[in-house]
């Protein structure tokens, strides 16, 4: 992520609501509760210090339960929201003191937003709408008319062009919405609770297809939500928020298996964690290996010097090749063969880096032999064993 | 006890305004009174019977055309009209009532618009609409008069004084009843201030807006006939002459008509302002 374009990032943003922000900076620097702060001074501190860079096609996801400032912050990005301290930078441009105008043209060039009870035009149709940040932007008629069919058929909308938004499901209107967003092509997309109105079967769907949009569009999502199996689901990091502090930036392996404060441990406490850990996060890295070109003796060897019984052979690029069992291996050794091929087993199942460790459990239970874990282009990366499955997933009982 | 003399204050201030700006209350009279001869050219020019199909097939316009009650009420209410001899008074009053309305519009809107959009013009606004609500509307006539003179004019002064409060009540409504997410959506957009009012906020308060618009032609429409007694004349007339020589005839024709027109107003922008709303 590090070596990556940073697009947003925030420095020491604070947003304190109420008159005397000064003293109530002070007290929350000083580590005093919400509670405390807002009863001496009368001010409410909705985001404090926060500090963070996002990454040039990163889905950067907020989290926090309703009040912790999450909502706030995601508009302090965009100055909807006037940061009280602080300053936000969008692809290196400070852009915390910017005038009205230029304040607008930013807006224009970077942004869209789409929220939570979608902000569609009543007395609009489907196009009319999507063509509502175009139309902002003062683009031309046919341009406007052009680009909003597009970005109605990326989010499936086709056929209710002409449609009266309000005669449409809450699914539907958020896809004008996210079209809406789309149509203006930014570079950054602010959702605010996008899909928290919607009922959870289409909730589903639309966080797979944004999923699905992202991996083709690649925009830098800022994604705001008051639910962690969503967060997880879409983030490539979490950021958590309580009482407007950050807890932990993280991602979500990160934060289900290395919680940095208690909050954040109780949190992750109830989530299925075999949806979300993977292959690639439990997999051990350096496990012993035979080559192609070793023979049944040296593979024989191997494995009773690390007390196996089984050895997965590569060839000369580290591509996975097959695997030998040890009882095989000595049979072949006394026969005095000179190769590992008349004993391959080649039919041993894998897995790729991102598979869950649900979707292993059954594999786990047809085979004793370890996994083998293979990148996109065939090398192998490493082996998952039982032991290391059930571990991972024990934890899941609460034994943090 | 003390003595507060408001009402003398406010006599010495109308006198001063008489007295320093002639030429400014001149003008204001004349454009006003040039507007209201206009409608009433416009309206008294045709042969009644033309101006009778004209308004009946407004009113089968502004229904659709699959309703005809309205435009059938027209056609009777207006050729009742006729038959009671109130054509020209009608026409006067009518004359009076879109003069006056246009006026209220012009400003009421605005403003509406200005209380609807800034914290600080709803505080100006509102106690200013509480006076001009409950002053008595014969109150409005004497200042009106001394200014203006009597007759047409500060008939209509008055009317727009009278029948203005709920057209910029309802634009301001209109305008705060706009969704948060909506004005946050447009803000996100980069929209400017003009773009935000034209694209969203008129078009989204425009049924309130023409609720208020309705309420101003009704009340325009009672002033109007209140404005009779400094000599607005039209129907006003009818009934303040049935009113004086205890004629019940002259009396209750011209309030039949009176009847008959605000029926005529009413149900007719009701409907276009229905029509905009069944679009939302």
């Amino acid at each position: 992520m590090s070596d990556d374009q940073t697009v947003i990032e925030a420095r020491g943003l604070y947003k304190i609501f109420g008159s005397r922000v000064a003293e109530a900076r002070e007290m929350v620097d000083a580590g005093h509760s919400r509670a405390e702060i807002l009863k001496k001074t009368g001010a409410t501190t909705a985001v404090v210090n926060s500090s963070f860079r996002i990454a040039k096609r990163e889905t950067f996801v907020i989290m926090g339960l309703s009040g912790s400032g999450k909502s706030t912050l995601l508009r302090l990005l965009n100055r909807l929201i006037e940061p009280t301290y602080g300053e936000i930078l969008i692809d290196g441009e400070d852009i915390s003191q910017l005038g009205p105008s230029a304040l607008r043209e930013i807006r224009r060039r970077k942004y869209s937003m789409v929220f939570q009870n979608f902000g569609l035009l009543p007395h609009r149709d489907v196009t009319e709408n999507v063509g509502f940040g175009l139309e902002i932007h003062n683009v031309d008629e046919s341009t406007r008319r052009k680009k909003s069919l597009e970005a109605i058929q990326v989010v499936g909308l086709e056929g209710y062009e002409n449609s009266p938004v309000q005669s449409l499901s809450g699914g539907m209107q958020q896809r004008v919405g996210l079209a809406r967003a789309l149509a203006t092509d930014p570079e950054i997309l602010l959702m605010d609770e996008a899909f928290s109105a919607l009922d959870p079967l289409i909730r589903t769907q639309m966080q797979d297809e944004l999923i699905e949009l992202q991996s083709r569009l690649h925009k830098t999502v800022v994604f705001i939500t008051h639910d962690l199996d969503e967060a997880l689901k879409l983030g490539d990091r979490i950021v958590i928020m309580k009482d407007g502090i950050i807890d932990q930036i993280d991602t979500p392996e990160g934060i289900l298996t290395n919680p940095a404060t208690e909050y954040v441990a109780t949190f992750v406490e109830n989530v299925d964690r075999s949806k979300v850990l993977t292959a690639g996060s439990v997999m051990h890295r350096t496990p012993a290996l035979a080559t192609h070109k070793d023979g049944p003796h040296q593979a024989v060897r191997t494995m009773q010097h690390e007390d196996l019984s089984s050895l997965f052979v590569v060839n000369q690029n580290r591509e996975y090749v097959g695997l030998v069992r040890i009882d095989d291996a000595i049979a072949e050794s006394k026969k005095g063969g000179r190769s590992l091929d008349p004993i391959l087993q080649r039919d041993v199942p894998t897995v790729a880096l991102s598979t869950s460790l649900r979707d292993m459990i059954p594999l786990a239970g047809s085979t004793a032999l370890p996994i083998p874990v293979l990148k996109e282009d065939g090398v192998l990366a490493g082996i998952v064993t039982r032991a290391a499955l059930l571990s991972a997933l024990s934890k899941e009982s609460g034994e943090t | 006890m003390i003595s507060i003399p408001i009402g003398e204050w406010f006599d010495a201030l109308i006198n001063w305004l008489k007295d320093t700006f002639p030429a400014f209350f001149g003008a204001v009279g004349t454009v006003i009174d040039w507007c209201i001869s206009l409608f009433e050219t416009v309206l008294s020019w045709p042969h009644p019977w033309v101006m009778i199909l004209v308004f009946t097939g407004l009113a089968w316009a502004a229904c659709g055309l699959k309703k005809y009650g309205l435009a059938l009420f027209s056609l009777v209410g207006f050729s009742l009209i006729m038959g009671m001899g109130l054509w020209s008074h009608t026409m006067h009053t009518l004359a009076l009532v879109l003069a006056s309305t246009l006026l209220a519009l012009l400003i009421g809107i605005p403003v509406g618009i200005y209380a609807g959009r800034s914290e600080m013009g709803e505080r100006i606004v509102r106690p200013i609409l509480d006076f001009m609500q409950t002053m008595p509307a014969f109150v409005y006539l004497i200042p009106a008069v001394m200014l203006f003179s009597l007759g047409k004019v500060p008939g209509a002064i008055a009317t727009v004084i009278f029948a203005m409060p709920p057209c910029v009540r309802l634009t301001t409504l209109g305008l705060r009843q706009v969704p948060h997410d909506v004005l946050e959506a447009s803000d996100a957009f980069g929209a400017t201030p003009l773009q935000q009012l034209v694209k969203v906020q008129l078009p989204m308060a425009l049924p309130s807006i023409l609720a208020g618009v309705n309420q101003t032609i009704m009340l325009a429409l009672s002033m109007v006939v209140i404005a009779a007694m400094i000599g607005a004349g039209g129907l006003g007339g009818q009934v303040l002459r049935g009113i004086t020589q205890l004629r019940i005839d002259i009396g209750f024709e011209g309030g039949i008509a009176i009847v008959i027109l605000a029926m005529y107003l009413d149900r007719v922008t009701h409907a276009l302002g229905s029509r905009s709303a069944r679009k939302q």
